[in-house]
């Protein structure tokens, strides 16, 4: 049984206050797979992410990491296969310097400091980040910030990465490093994103999600066809897919 | 809101001296907050109208901040900027005590005068040495020594998670008075009424950060304990320093040096 793999069956969550984010949602993902979920605000894309690691408990529904279903007794290894990098970096890096917030989880998981300062070094020099280890990390620019909370996650040695939008806020240079350095990745990716064509270049899979629903799961390039589809995602097309505005050119390869 | 970035700014100041190199610097924090700490009971446990016999615990701070290299303006400022407190602290002192202590010709010294000089130089001292001792320690280095040094987890954590967050709460302060400003014009707008519902949105939004983080630090397998791999190495020489500098404050506590050097010297020249 590989750890790599992800069963969301019948999933559906209701917040105290009343709102149901999540309605019946049901999907497979396999070993190695990269899927993007996309959908409007408040579509239940970050609600449905805090399940994949039992941050949130379902109210009806099961989700299964690796044939292992996502339970209490089950949560330290849940946690240690799914590394889960959130939209805000300033969330994530909490400790004082970036190495020992990188060293954070490894810790954790009760490994001998030798091992830790290894992990923590392989993590950095996986992101190119090597160079910040003594710095605080609120004196980290965007990019910067971006790069360590991956790390931070990295280091834990996951076998699957669920990211928050993790392009947001990064500018477009910074935003194409992240890219390449997600390309390289050969874990199990699913990334919930408002940047399609980041979802258009990395992701073979999409999953379209309304109102706590899932209104597609379909290969990327056709669900970014699918005019209609997008509309009723409250979506476009990725800019990747238009026709050039200025000189009329017809549509370039996706993520080009 | 301005006051509040100038004050995070100096803080920052602060952790960035203490990745300077120095011989104070390499000295085990357990070492300098063990040190400070004799420092601060002996300083503060002096009697009310001491006021000569404080001064010789003016070269703890002096020699630390020298010898670590430390900006003496900067911290000055510093002391400056927090020493309101003091100086108000005390500030009943000359009005209800008003008898005489000493006479210099046609000026007399009450005991109020006396007692409100040893607040304001104690407070001087003792903040001076925190300062210094921040300075040359950093923030994370003195939480290091205090987890070291036995005290609670949760305590320690708190500090932590209070010196990482100060500036993301300081930026968001700064954010929401930055809004406030450009839709105010002169008196409208900038009420205390309003004022109070700023700080109640801020307290909601470090609400759910806390939230977010306390998410984040789940996933990355946290259970109440924040594990520092950094550790320290306590040598002969923090030794030394510690019990060297300790007994010295004892000494300064138990005799009154200036006197004593005053005596010895009019002993000698009589």
């Amino acid at each position: 049984m590989s750890h790599h793999t992800i069963s969301v069956r019948g999933l559906s969550f209701a917040y105290p206050d009343g709102t149901q984010a999540l309605d019946g949602v049901s999907f497979e993902i396999g070993h190695g797979e990269a899927i993007a979920v996309v959908g409007a605000n408040g579509a239940g894309k970050s609600t449905l992410l805090l399940h994949l690691n039992g941050l949130l408990t379902p109210v009806q529904g099961t989700v299964d990491i690796g044939g292992i279903p996502v339970a209490k007794d089950t949560l330290p290894d849940i946690r240690r296969t799914v590394g889960m990098v959130f939209q805000d970096p300033d969330d994530q890096l909490f400790m004082p310097t970036v190495a020992e917030d990188v060293g954070f989880g490894p810790l954790n998981l009760g490994l001998p400091p030798e091992v830790v300062g290894a992990r923590v070094a392989q993590a950095l020099a996986r992101v190119g980040a090597e160079h910040l280890a003594e710095r605080p990390p609120y004196r980290l620019s965007g990019g910067e910030k971006r790069a360590v909370a991956i790390a931070t996650v990295l280091a834990m040695e996951p076998s699957i990465l669920v990211m928050d939008e993790p392009s947001s806020g990064l500018d477009p240079q910074a935003r194409r490093r992240l890219l390449g350095l997600l390309e390289g990745f050969e874990h199990t990716r699913i990334i919930a994103t408002h940047d399609l064509d980041l979802a258009a270049q990395l992701c073979e899979r999409t999953i379209v999600m309304g109102a706590g629903r899932v209104l597609a799961d379909r290969p990327t390039a056709d669900v970014f066809r699918d005019d209609e589809l997008l509309a009723a995602g409250g979506l476009e097309r990725p800019l990747g897919m238009l026709a050039c505005p200025v000189c009329g050119a017809g549509t370039p390869p996706a993520g080009a | 809101m301005s006051s509040v970035a100038t004050g995070l700014s100096a803080l920052d100041r602060l952790d960035r001296l203490a990745r300077l190199e120095s011989p104070v610097h390499r000295v085990d924090p357990r070492a300098k907050v063990i040190t400070t700490g004799v420092y601060i009971v002996c300083v503060v446990s002096h009697g009310k109208y001491d006021l000569l016999g404080l001064l010789p615990f003016a070269i703890f701070p002096v020699v630390l901040a020298t010898e670590g290299g430390l900006p003496l303006g900067f911290l000055g400022r510093l002391l400056l900027v927090v020493s309101p407190f003091a100086l108000i602290m005390g500030a009943f002192n000359p009005l209800f005590d008003r008898e005489i202590v000493a006479q210099f010709g046609p000026w007399s010294v009450t005991g109020g005068w006396v007692s409100y000089a040893s607040i304001v130089l104690r407070f001087l001292l003792t903040a001076g040495a925190a300062l210094v001792l921040t300075a040359t320690t950093g923030f994370t280095g003195i939480c290091l020594a205090l987890e070291k040094l036995k005290v609670p987890d949760v305590l320690v954590t708190q500090l932590l998670l209070l010196f990482r967050y100060i500036f993301v709460l300081g930026d968001e302060a700064g954010r929401m008075g930055q809004a406030r400003r450009l839709r105010s014009f002169g008196r409208r707008g900038m009420g205390w009424r309003i004022y109070g519902q700023m700080l109640g949105q801020l307290l909601l939004r470090a609400f759910a950060r806390a939230q977010r983080i306390y998410l984040a630090m789940k996933s990355r397998g946290f259970d109440g304990r924040v594990r520092v791999a950094q550790r320290l190495h306590f040598r002969t020489a923090d030794l030394v320093f510690t019990l060297a500098w300790s007994a010295a404050f004892v000494v300064f506590r138990l005799v009154d040096v200036p006197l004593e050097v005053g005596r010895l010297v009019t002993g000698l020249s009589g």
